[in-house]
């Protein structure tokens, strides 16, 4: 199963809300409005496994599928790039 | 809750930080903001410029809008430029292109770090220079040139939309489709010398309504959600649609005092300086005027308007520099509440000196050379 990391050129700002994720290429301003996204986002398990990834940081497994959808839609932002 | 609410109760730091490193100018914009003109003595050492630099990166401030002024008359622009992006803190700089010659476009088309926005304020040479001063959009075009020339993709072409110029809109995004840049609209304020020329310049109710529709088929437009007092009128346009000032963004000037937004250089919203104990990172978070500012809005005199939650009152110094109350309509309130509001308005508040130049300013045609 293939994972994320994140994109080189992307900024992330932890704030109360989850964190502000910021493109130096593209200039676009990206929010994850959750905490636990957060944390699966700078998990080094996430280049290996997304569903690893999610239990580690405490995401229930019934949730995992609503994650895996925000990954999809960061990776879409070109916040996270799919390792093969 | 909403992510707007949850920004207008503020962040730990801005998103968008605007810093002007000089009031000198070779320009005299009748609009300016920041009334510029001549360099204060008091302005920032290079020394104390590099300091904010290392607070904004520790802050993890992505990036900054620098401006002025003209800010690349600073001798010190260049060091400045390559201090942040070593620092990663990105920079977007506003500038009039006097000094962007071959070689500084070659400079900031090689760094992912680097922007740059050209301003106009007129297609043509004729409705641009009215504003900008005799010879100012040739010095700008030329400078869009180098920049396209260097092969500098997506830089911004920023322009104030005016009575006069309201009409060119899509002359404007032609001329960014040429040199492959990204058009930037923003709106005229009455601030700095906007305040003697607002009367006279802003767009007409109806140039407003064309405005909205016109920003609306056109996405890719960006405003830096300049225009979210439109949002009243029907659906919202792109962006965070609510006032950031103190919230999201902040100004620092020259002589380094830290104001709400860039639109309100005036004693009343300046949270403290960047000289003080605690540097910038404590006059965003300790200071009273930005508390205040965080706490929930007050609809005031908006409160029965139905559209209020789309336009959340308009623009704060709009109203402050017309002389109307901040819990009331904006002074370009689309409904019309604004106009009528003005009719019976406050003295409008003293902009005080400013550093505007004392005679007429002419652009020299030829480009000076430049370090770069």
């Amino acid at each position: 199963m293939s994972g994320y990391t994140l994109h080189p050129q992307v900024g992330l700002r932890a704030e109360r809300f989850g964190a502000l994720a910021y493109h130096y290429g593209n200039r676009r301003l990206t929010f994850l409005n959750d905490e636990a996204l957060l944390a699966v986002v700078r998990s080094p398990l996430l280049r290996d496994d997304v569903d690893t990834a999610l239990t580690d940081a405490g995401v229930p497994a019934d949730r995992h599928g609503a994650y895996r959808i925000a990954l999809s839609r960061l990776a879409d932002a070109e916040v996270l790039v799919a390792c093969d | 809750m909403r992510v707007t609410e949850r920004l207008a109760t503020g962040l730990d730091a801005p998103i968008c930080l605007t810093w002007e490193l000089t009031y000198g100018c070779n320009l005299a914009c009748v609009h300016c903001l920041s009334s510029s003109g001549r360099r204060d003595p008091r302005e920032l050492s290079t020394a104390e410029l590099f300091a904010v630099v290392d607070e904004l990166a520790a802050m993890q401030v992505f990036y900054v809008n620098i401006g002025g002024g003209e800010p690349t008359l600073r001798p010190d622009f260049w060091d400045l430029l390559d201090y942040c992006v070593s620092s990663k803190v990105g920079v977007k700089f506003s500038t009039n292109g006097s000094r962007i010659t071959p070689d500084a476009a070659r400079r900031i088309a090689a760094s992912d770090y680097v922007d740059v926005q050209i301003s106009i304020d007129g297609a043509d040479a004729a409705t641009n220079d009215a504003v900008r001063g005799e010879g100012s959009f040739d010095v700008a075009t030329t400078a869009m040139q180098r920049l396209a020339d260097a092969g500098m993709k997506d830089f911004k072409i920023s322009v104030v939309v005016t009575r006069d110029n309201v009409a060119q809109l899509d002359d404007f995004l032609a001329l960014a489709r040429r040199f492959d840049a990204q058009l930037r609209l923003t709106r005229l304020r009455p601030s700095g010398r906007g305040a003697d020329v607002w009367d006279r310049l802003h767009p007409t109710a109806q140039q407003q309504r064309d405005l909205y529709q016109w920003l609306l088929d056109r996405p890719d437009v960006l405003t830096g959600d300049s225009f979210f007092h439109l949002s009243a009128l029907g659906e919202a346009l792109p962006g965070l649609n609510l006032c950031g000032a103190g919230r999201v963004v902040c100004l620092i000037d020259p002589v380094g005092d830290v104001y709400a937004c860039p639109f309100v250089l005036h004693e009343q919203f300046k949270a403290g300086n960047v000289r003080d104990g605690g540097g910038f990172t404590s006059v965003w978070r300790s200071s009273e005027l930005f508390a205040s500012l965080r706490e929930p809005d007050s609809a005031g005199a908006c409160a029965s308007c139905g559209s209020y939650d789309a336009c959340r009152g308009g623009c704060m110094a709009a109203k402050f520099f017309t002389g109307l109350p901040l819990d009331g309509p904006d002074p370009e309130c689309v409904h019309g509440h604004g106009e009528a509001a003005l009719l019976a308005a406050t003295a409008r508040p003293d902009s005080g000196p400013g550093h505007s130049h004392r005679k007429p300013v002419f652009v020299p045609l030829t480009l000076p050379k430049v370090r770069t």
